[in-house]
């Protein structure tokens, strides 16, 4: 077994793309259902919204790289509005429902065959991506980064703008939830006509969290989009939206940078336990029977499931949160 | 019925208004009515007695407001008005509607038929949070306490107008850094004059059920309301803290806030109420000073049940009572028998 080749995937895996898109998309969840309570089981939709956006953008419309960020943004508003005008008024489950279909909605549309001219149908479009890295700084052909950390130049590119989006998302959380704003969004959360009855416009609060967290979300699309220099729909069905909520929930809901080591969390177990099992395959230490080298994808899910099961048991707070607020139950 | 009608004129009620501030700490009041009690008792005294009375300064009456669920009517009251300044208490039997009506008057339920109005301006179809900010402010009956944000985030949260809660502001703090602080002053008045003040930075999900029902009382004040709707403020609470819940209530009035409750606890409403008004089957069925109302034959009957059936004559009644005052001296008797 190779264990520097698996501690060195893994060290990277720790910052790599993944983590940056599921930090994103988890911490734009974390506003949503972390703070403001709001069931959202679409997340899914906003980051394709913003993966789209670029990506029709430039293919389809030949317009430039940042005018595909501004329509990708202004989609997942768009997005956050039409879904929350009919069922932010009515009990959080109906929030929940409406949001799984209307990703699924977004994702069959992108993918029927009608659309195959604007959005690539089932296979999705590419290159839309050199605008973003004409801007490049580094220098093509060489590698950039220090011990197992080192990527080339392209990756190293998306991976400083991806960091810098976390960075200021985390300090744009950081500074909403400290606010009178926040506070009025964690008392949402806990009890909505309490709110009401004290004079705050609860639904209004409500359309801004879930718009704020979908623009995060779209956030995540443009670095899923632009890191991948590619967009596939089934890239955006309900297991990403299940993912980000593992992120979020092993990081601990509520916490500013909750989301952010989740996501690392994930990643870094989920590339561990591949690495593992591939040279472990490889070597013939696990038997044919058991498991070949073309099922370790599926173990790994199930192997990360069970830790998950068990850090829900242990720490149900997840890693940042607080166990005394659990201990408390909503009376 | 409009609600000017037949209003007596007395222009010495104006010790009653409530346009001074009351966020003041004050002293719990001390035995015995205070001054504005007695003049909320005074101005009350020549009301009639009768559903719908008109009162002579009323800050909130509801005129025609229907409520039906599919066949059932739960509200359907004519009219009827709340006297400002004074402590009314909202009676009735279970099911009587009370606090649906409550629901309705403070906009989180929507009536189908009827209007009401707060200070002379109409409330139908005024969204709740609009109620709160006018200056009715309402609690539960089920307490909701923020069980996981502190007792002074609870507080805090109460003050309306706050720069802060606006999106764009709030990311700033030397915007509402100023107001913010004037009013944690504010909520660390109350609660000292609610006793609550060693449990400033405790979960309010830590709280005994009597010490939330204080806490959302003092929250409700940091709106600053010039009505209080208090929806069984007593429900749940250990006797230890009913004195002092009480005595919060009577300092409400004496302040000049108007304060309205449902409530089920005879002895408070007879303690602290200025005037009753009873519900039954969704309507107003009495009204009147505390013991006038509970010695109402009407009142007797909607407790009891006694609409159920047809009419009692005075003898069938008094032949009744006599039954039942026997029944009961039989089995006093076996008691000592035994």
């Amino acid at each position: 077994m190779d264990w520097s080749s698996i501690l060195g995937n893994t060290a990277r895996a720790a910052i790599g793309l993944e983590t940056v898109i599921y930090a994103l998309a988890a911490i734009g969840l974390n506003v949503q259902f972390g703070y403001a309570g709001l069931l959202n089981f679409g997340q899914a939709a906003f980051v394709a919204v913003g993966a789209y956006g670029i990506a029709v953008t430039v293919t389809v419309l030949g317009l430039p790289f940042w005018l595909g960020v501004v329509v990708g943004l202004v989609a997942a508003v768009l997005l956050a509005v039409l879904l929350g005008i009919p069922t932010l008024r009515l009990r959080a489950d109906y929030l929940a429902i409406a949001t799984i279909a209307a990703a699924e909605i977004v994702r069959l549309t992108v993918r029927s065959a009608t659309l195959r001219d604007q959005t690539g149908g089932s296979s999705g479009l590419s290159g839309f991506a050199e605008g973003f890295y004409d801007l490049n700084p580094f220098t093509p052909g060489q590698s950039y980064g220090f011990g197992p950390w080192v990527f080339g130049a392209r990756l190293a590119w998306i991976l400083v703008v991806g960091w810098v989006l976390v960075a200021v998302c985390c300090l744009v959380v950081f500074l909403l939830m400290r606010s009178p704003w926040g506070r009025v969004l964690k008392g949402i959360r806990e009890d909505e006509d309490a709110v009401r009855s004290l004079g705050k416009n609860v639904y209004a609060y409500k359309m801004q969290a879930l718009v704020i967290g979908g623009v995060i979300g779209a956030l995540a699309g443009f670095v899923f989009g632009v890191g991948r220099a590619s967009v596939q729909p089934d890239l955006y069905g309900t297991e990403l939206t299940f993912f980000v909520y593992t992120v979020l929930l092993l990081g601990g809901a509520a916490r500013v940078l909750g989301p952010v080591v989740g996501a690392a969390i994930f990643w870094v177990a989920l590339v561990l336990i591949e690495n593992v099992l591939v040279q472990a395959v490889g070597a013939g230490y696990v038997p044919d029977w058991l498991m070949s080298s073309t099922q370790v994808g599926q173990v790994r899910f199930m192997l990360v499931g069970l830790a998950l099961m068990l850090l829900m048991i242990f720490r149900p707070q997840g890693i940042f949160g607080d166990r005394r607020e659990l201990a408390i139950d909503a009376r | 019925m409009p609600a000017d009608e037949n209003r007596p004129d007395l222009t010495d009620l104006d010790e009653g208004a409530p346009h001074e501030g009351h966020g003041g700490s004050h002293p719990a009041t001390a035995p015995g009515p205070g001054p504005r009690a007695l003049a909320a008792r005074e101005v009350l005294r020549d009301v009639p007695r009768v559903p719908g009375a008109p009162k002579p300064d009323p800050v909130l009456v509801a005129d025609g407001v229907v409520r039906r669920f599919g066949g059932l009517t739960a509200v359907d009251v004519q009219h009827v008005e709340f006297q400002r300044g004074a402590i009314t208490a909202l009676i009735g039997p279970n099911g009587a509607g009370k606090t649906t009506f409550f629901n309705l008057l403070t906009g989180f339920d929507r009536p189908d038929e009827g209007s009401w109005t707060f200070e002379g301006r109409s409330l139908a179809r005024v969204p709740a949070h609009r109620v709160a900010r006018r200056g009715m402010v309402r609690t539960f009956q089920l307490t909701k306490a923020l069980s996981r944000l502190t007792v002074i985030e609870n507080m805090r949260l109460g003050a309306t107008g706050q720069v802060g809660e606006r999106l764009l502001s709030a990311m700033f703090r030397r915007v509402w850094r100023g107001q913010e602080d004037s009013n944690t002053r504010r909520a660390d008045e109350l609660l000292r004059r609610f006793k609550l003040d060693a449990k400033r930075e405790d979960f309010a999900g830590s709280l005994s059920g009597g010490q939330r029902k204080l806490l959302e009382m003092a929250r409700a004040l940091m709106t600053e309301p010039r009505l209080v709707m208090l929806d069984e403020p007593m429900a749940g609470v250990n006797p230890a803290l009913t004195q002092s819940l009480l005595g919060h209530v009577k300092d409400l009035r004496e302040q000049g806030m108007t304060v309205v409750f449902v409530e089920h606890d005879m002895d408070m409403v007879r303690d602290i109420s200025d005037w009753v008004v009873v519900m039954a089957q969704g309507t107003v069925v009495a009204e009147g000073p505390p013991d006038a109302v509970m010695a109402d034959p009407a009142v007797i009957d909607a407790y009891l049940g006694g609409h159920h059936d047809a009419p009692l004559t005075e003898e069938d009644e008094a032949e009744q009572i006599a039954a039942a005052e026997a029944e009961l001296e039989r089995e006093r008797d076996q008691e000592v028998g035994r």
